[in-house]
């Protein structure tokens, strides 16, 4: 179920590279020369405004949207060509709750695709989206349609569909807006043990993803901010938000800011 | 209600409401997930440019009808793929442009005594053996492709960025969902009329979605109400001598509002039991 990349970081390909990408959406620029090199099994959070970008970003991650300008490789390649090497969990709010869907309906459907797959699930898909299910704690709800979970609970779910993939990379978007913050803490802690085998991009508006976890930081409005370390300066912040640091540090962990010169 | 169904002609009307159904339930449903009822209502009220064409150039109707839906249909694929929501407008363009296209067609076509009426409100009581066979072929299409593309629907309709990230070939699907959703008008067409057909493609699927728990049951269910509604409304239609196919609408209002009702009352139900706890 995991892989295990041998070889030096030397010439372990990036699990994200993007180089002078640019995107424009009917005429107005949302991304400006972004440029950003994501080592495997780095745990990068991408935080930045409302309206920043964010959602397009990882849509170009995931070869959803193809760039104006500069290009996207997820392990050295185009992202469309490694489909089964992304785990994607979008916002929980992009669910439609009223859809007649199980959640081992959803959780199979991170099977889908893949070099020469049918539309057929096989035993062995079933066994994954149960290993899958099973690990976020959801399998006993495996029958239960979709609308009925907690926000928590389909969070879950929804990591558990992006699992069952057998990603070498997760991306997820949102994944603190509609859980509480219990529930956050333990997301952390179990993104934390992913980790070890897994990249990890997460993308929020909301600073309480920056948890202890976090390896590296970027701020993103229309340009991207980053630094390799899980440090975020003030001028960052300046640049992506236009507002004064201190207002959005509030309540933020501390150990964002330090701590973190042994990455 | 035997005795009718005793009649050539009631039996054809009986046979032709079970396909309708079967279309009907399978593609209503992927119609009402996915939120493109409105395309529907669009592809049917267009697909009447295609009867005025075929009238004027001198062939069958329902082919007439059938090859121009099928062009409005991915018409309108192109311009609602990328925003679905949004595009209304080119929607309710080309639910017009297509009527007046129909119209005026008709106009032109030499002679008199074209028998507008039957495409608007249906003719279920005169279908005749050749469309019963075109219906019977367009079911067994439409159940092998649904049947075979299954999953990759379900992920479309469901979340169709993640379907997009796993490499279903989204646009594809949605193309051929509106190609068939088009042949499923022209079918409705002859039951219930162009003018009818959002209410039989969309409430047996809305009902059905309350009670299901998978978008196969939902299919199914809504082919079961589907065929129930219209067998109810035939016999209503020839017992009372009432138009066959406003009747069938009617009757399948009555499960919608019952349905409602139902929804009403068990979430009081559910309330108190919940409040008792």
């Amino acid at each position: 179920m995991q892989r295990v990349v041998m070889s030096t970081p030397t010439d372990e390909p990036k699990a994200i590279e993007v180089r002078d990408l640019s995107f424009s959406y009917n005429g107005h620029l949302v991304l400006r020369d972004v440029n950003i090199s994501i080592a495997q099994r780095e745990f990068l959070a991408v935080i930045g405004p409302n309206g920043s970008g964010k959602t397009t970003l990882l849509k170009l991650f995931l070869g959803i949207l193809k760039p104006s300008r500069g290009i996207v490789r997820i392990l050295g390649k185009e992202p469309s060509r490694v489909v089964s090497e992304i785990g994607y969990v979008p916002q929980d709010t992009s669910i439609n709750k009223d859809f007649p869907i199980s959640v081992l309906d959803v959780a199979l459907m991170g099977r889908l695709g893949g070099a020469g797959r049918g539309y057929r699930y096989s035993a062995a898909d079933r066994r994954t989206a149960r290993e899958a299910l099973e690990r976020v704690h959801m399998w006993e709800y495996a029958e239960r349609p979709i609308g009925r979970l907690s926000g928590g609970q389909r969070q879950r779910v929804l990591i558990a569909r992006a699992l069952t993939g057998n990603p070498s990379i997760l991306i997820m978007d949102e994944p603190t807006a509609s859980v509480d913050k219990e529930f956050q803490t333990e997301l952390f802690e179990f993104l934390k043990k992913l980790n070890d085998s897994m990249t990890i991009v997460v993308v929020s508006h909301d600073m309480s993803v920056l948890s202890s976890y976090v390896k590296s930081v970027a701020c993103l409005n229309q340009r991207l901010f980053f630094h390799d370390a899980a440090e975020i300066t003030p001028e960052m912040i300046e640049m992506a938000y236009h507002c004064p640091v201190d207002l959005i540090a509030h309540g933020m962990p501390h150990r964002v800011f330090r701590d973190h010169e042994d990455h | 209600m035997l005795e009718a169904f005793q009649l050539e002609f009631m039996r054809n009307a009986l046979l032709a409401g079970i396909l309708t159904s079967v279309a009907c339930g399978i593609i209503g449903t992927l119609v009402v997930v996915n939120r493109i009822v409105f395309i529907s209502g669009g592809v049917a009220h267009a697909a009447y440019g295609g009867v005025g064409i075929a009238f004027y150039l001198g062939f069958s109707p329902i082919l007439g009808a059938a090859g121009f839906s099928l062009l409005i249909s991915a018409v309108m694929a192109l311009v609602t793929f990328k925003n679905k929501q949004r595009a209304d407008t080119v929607v309710g363009v080309l639910w017009a442009v297509g009527m007046a296209l129909g119209i005026v067609f008709i106009d032109l076509t030499p002679g008199y005594g074209v028998d507008i009426m039957s495409y608007l409100f249906g003719s279920i009581l005169t279908v005749p053996r050749f469309d019963l066979v075109l219906m019977a072929f367009l079911d067994v299409l439409i159940l092998v492709l649904v049947v075979v593309y299954y999953n990759g629907f379900l992920a479309m309709s469901f979340d169709e960025e993640f379907a997009m990230t796993k490499g279903v070939p989204v646009k594809g699907l949605y193309f051929l969902l509106l190609a068939m959703m088009a042949f499923s008008v022209v079918m409705v067409i002859r039951v219930v009329g162009l003018i009818l057909v959002i209410a039989l493609l969309t409430i047996p699927p809305y009902v059905a979605e309350k009670y299901c728990r998978s978008l196969s049951a939902m299919m199914l269910f809504s082919t079961l109400l589907s065929c129930t509604v219209s067998i109810m409304g035939l016999w209503l239609s020839y017992s009372f001598n009432l138009t066959s196919g406003a009747t069938i609408i009617l009757v399948a209002a009555f499960f919608f509002f019952l349905a409602q009702v139902f929804e009403v009352l068990r979430e009081r139900k559910w309330n108190r039991s919940e409040s008792r706890d």
